[in-house]
């Protein structure tokens, strides 16, 4: 089915586990998309920025993003990739540390870590993946599942709120947060490497297509084209936004970036002047 | 710095963080919880101090994830909780064993289920210390019974997560945590201190859960950055840290020498103290605070002219079944004091085969064993 040459890819050459691949992932998944959104970040931001990187994840479809990167990676549990990461970071202050995450991962099980890691604004890269459900146990609701969805674990129709990410994140402490789809693949990339660049925790989401589950069940397009054009119909740039009613952005999906704030000081800094000061002092 | 040789006069909690400094750990995260809280307030003031670096996280969930993190960042790390925190632990303490991660975790025992008995000792979680993670693994859990055995064993806990790659859980109870004792602390150097063992091969070459030869179950633990391009893996995995979806034999490997890598070690792991057995016929196996109070029961026989003797097991897990063994064999009858509705012992049966009477002498509700309680025990089966 797949030859070696499937992955002669400069992309997969240079940057990824072959030797792992083919991707566990379904035929027109998004996840390939936003692999590349990354790959492509770190084209740009060179070798350098590469090699001091470090990946962490949870558990879900989107976890396995990461591990596919020729990278030390971590595939941590379900909604604890940030406690990790945290911790990694403190203990390697020099790596950058990305961690990628599902919408349930984050939101859902780990919601706790995500508003954590964003009020002390440590540095890291969360991507947030989200699909609307969650996919890799098979097509339940999510807390971005939209309002009157049928799941498998909504069969009348969803009758929960959705969690707003950038909101969130915002009222936590977060300070570089941007949200784009899978269609936008070069704002995604771009807002990806200045969150790697970003002194502070840092949050992208990106909205992907998942046409097995979210595809077929919540907005009956199975064909991962349509996703990317319902992508395209739905978007509205955050500019545009502000200018619209409650009403008319219903069922829109507000892109752009958010926030990028650099006013807070950074929790491993702080950690380090901390000991700095209390060896300072000296023991007792 | 750490703790100038000498004596010093200290609780339990203290001794846990003076003891891990002085073994190396440079990261610890928790969340506060009675009566294991003196462990991260100390923490919190001393870690900075040595370089090390202390954070309180947002739950337990995350206090143990952070270890495992800062463990893979290179340090040496830990975290201590108690009854409740444990039991959010335990997802956590799965993947630090599937990914061979070094890590001490102190569990202060208090009576639970549930919120239970805050400020109140208990040996009840010995078997969730084992088991409570799911899925086949072992453990390696000590229980210390004085002050000056809650810092020597923090140290060799920690030398011991490292020789084996395993969390190592010390098994403390509200007693040991609070009670103040003289704490002898050696001249540092000849304080023995593990290091992690990093490859020696470049990265190209390295495996990372295959061990060199046959009968070594270890392999070497390189961090995050050293340029060998890790996979911390919580997903089953093989020998090359790959996820290997459905291939049963690769699983198999994994999980037996997950299991070997400790129970076949039993010897070198298992640590105990053996008090009057030589001609001992009533043999007293006890372990954590329980020992202290067993201990003077034992003496009071003797000086009743009943031939008593205790086996102290500091080692619990991986079960030192040879030396339960021994005792069995040489005795009439074994008492087994624990403060819970009888756990152990139900190992001291197992062990034992039948070769002596085995008497568990159960105590829950918050209080330690009256000497009497055990003396008197002791007299029933001596006779
Ligand atoms: C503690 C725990 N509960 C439940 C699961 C089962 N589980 C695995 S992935 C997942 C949800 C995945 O959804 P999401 O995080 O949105 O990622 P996606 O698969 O959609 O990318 C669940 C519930 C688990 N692995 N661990």
């Amino acid at each position: 089915m797949f030859s070696e040459r499937d992955f002669e890819h400069y992309l997969a050459k240079k940057y990824m586990r072959t030797e792992i691949m083919p991707h566990a992932f379904c035929p027109g998944c998004g996840l390939g998309i936003i692999e590349r959104m990354i790959l492509m970040a770190f084209e740009e931001l060179g070798e350098e920025e590469w090699k001091r990187t470090a990946f962490v994840s949870g558990i879900g479809c989107s976890g396995w993003v990461p591990l596919y990167f020729r990278r030390d990676a971590a595939h941590t549990l379900h909604g604890r990739a940030l406690a990790f990461a945290t911790a990694l970071k403190l203990s390697k202050p020099d790596l950058n540390v990305i961690v990628v995450m599902g919408d349930g991962d984050s939101m859902g099980i780990g919601g706790n870590h995500l508003i954590h890691a964003a009020r002390r604004n440590v540095d890291l890269t969360a991507i947030i993946a989200t699909n609307m459900l969650y996919s890799l146990t098979g097509g339940q609701m999510s807390p971005t599942t939209p309002q009157g969805a049928r799941t498998n674990t909504t069969p009348y129709g969803n009758i929960e709120p959705n969690f707003d990410l950038m909101k969130l994140l915002e009222a936590a402490g977060a300070t570089y947060l941007a949200r784009w789809t899978t269609y936008h693949f070069v704002q995604a990339k771009n807002s990806i490497k200045k969150a790697i660049k970003h002194k502070g925790f840092a949050a992208i989401e990106i909205v992907f297509q998942c046409p097995t589950y979210a595809g077929r069940y919540i907005l009956g397009k199975p064909d991962p084209r349509d996703m990317m054009d319902w992508f395209k119909e739905v978007s509205v740039p955050l500019g545009k936004a502000k200018t619209m009613s409650p009403e008319e952005l219903q069922g829109k999906i507000v892109v752009g970036e958010f926030l990028h704030r650099t006013d807070r000081p950074e929790y491993t800094e702080q950690v380090y002047k901390i000991i700095e000061k209390a060896q300072k002092k000296g023991g007792r | 710095m750490s703790l100038e040789p000498g004596v010093h006069l200290m609780q339990g909690d203290e001794a846990v963080v003076e003891g891990a400094i002085i073994a190396g750990c440079r990261f610890f995260a928790g969340y506060p919880i009675t009566p294991a809280t003196e462990i991260a307030e100390r923490m919190s003031y001393r870690l900075p101090q040595v370089g090390g670096i202390f954070i309180q996280m947002e739950d337990e969930l995350g206090s143990i994830l952070a270890v495992i993190g800062a463990s893979w960042g290179g340090r040496k790390s830990m975290t201590a909780t108690s009854g409740p925190g444990f039991s959010l632990m335990q997802e956590g303490l799965g993947y630090a064993i599937i990914t061979e991660t070094p890590l001490v975790l102190v569990n202060v025992q208090r009576g639970g289920p549930s919120t239970g008995l805050v400020t109140l000792p208990s040996q009840g979680d010995v078997m969730q210390a084992r088991w409570g993670s799911h899925g086949d693994y072992a453990s390696i859990v000590l229980a210390p019974s004085s002050v000056q055995e809650v810092f020597d064993l923090t140290i060799k806990a920690f030398n011991l997560s490292e020789t084996y790659r395993n969390p190592v859980i010390i098994l403390a109870d509200e007693v040991i945590a609070h009670v103040r004792e003289p704490v002898k602390v050696p001249p540092l150097e000849e304080i023995e201190v593990v290091e992690r063992k990093k490859p020696d091969v470049p990265p190209e070459q390295y495996i990372p859960y295959l061990p060199k030869k046959p009968g070594e179950w270890v392999t070497p633990m390189p961090a995050f950055g050293d340029g060998y391009n890790v996979l911390v893996e919580s997903v089953m995995h093989d020998e090359f840290g790959h996820r290997i979806g459905t291939d049963h034999a690769a699983a198999n490997r994994t999980i037996r020498r997950l299991w070997y890598k400790i129970e076949k070690n039993v010897d070198k792991i298992s640590m105990y103290e053996e008090y009057m057995l030589d001609d001992a016929e009533v043999a007293v196996i006890s372990y954590g605070s329980s020992a202290r109070t067993s201990l003077r029961a034992v003496r009071e026989a003797r000086k009743l002219g009943i031939k008593a003797g205790m086996l102290k097991l500091i080692t619990l897990w991986p079960f030192y079944d040879k030396k339960v063994q021994e005792v069995a064999s040489q005795v009439k009858a074994i008492v087994v004091p624990e403060m819970n509705m009888g756990k152990m012992v139900r190992e001291v049966e197992r062990a034992s085969k039948g070769m002596a009477e085995v008497m568990s002498l159960t105590k829950v509700g918050g209080l330690l064993h009256h000497p009497d309680e055990v003396l008197a025990a002791i007299k029933r089966v001596a006779r």
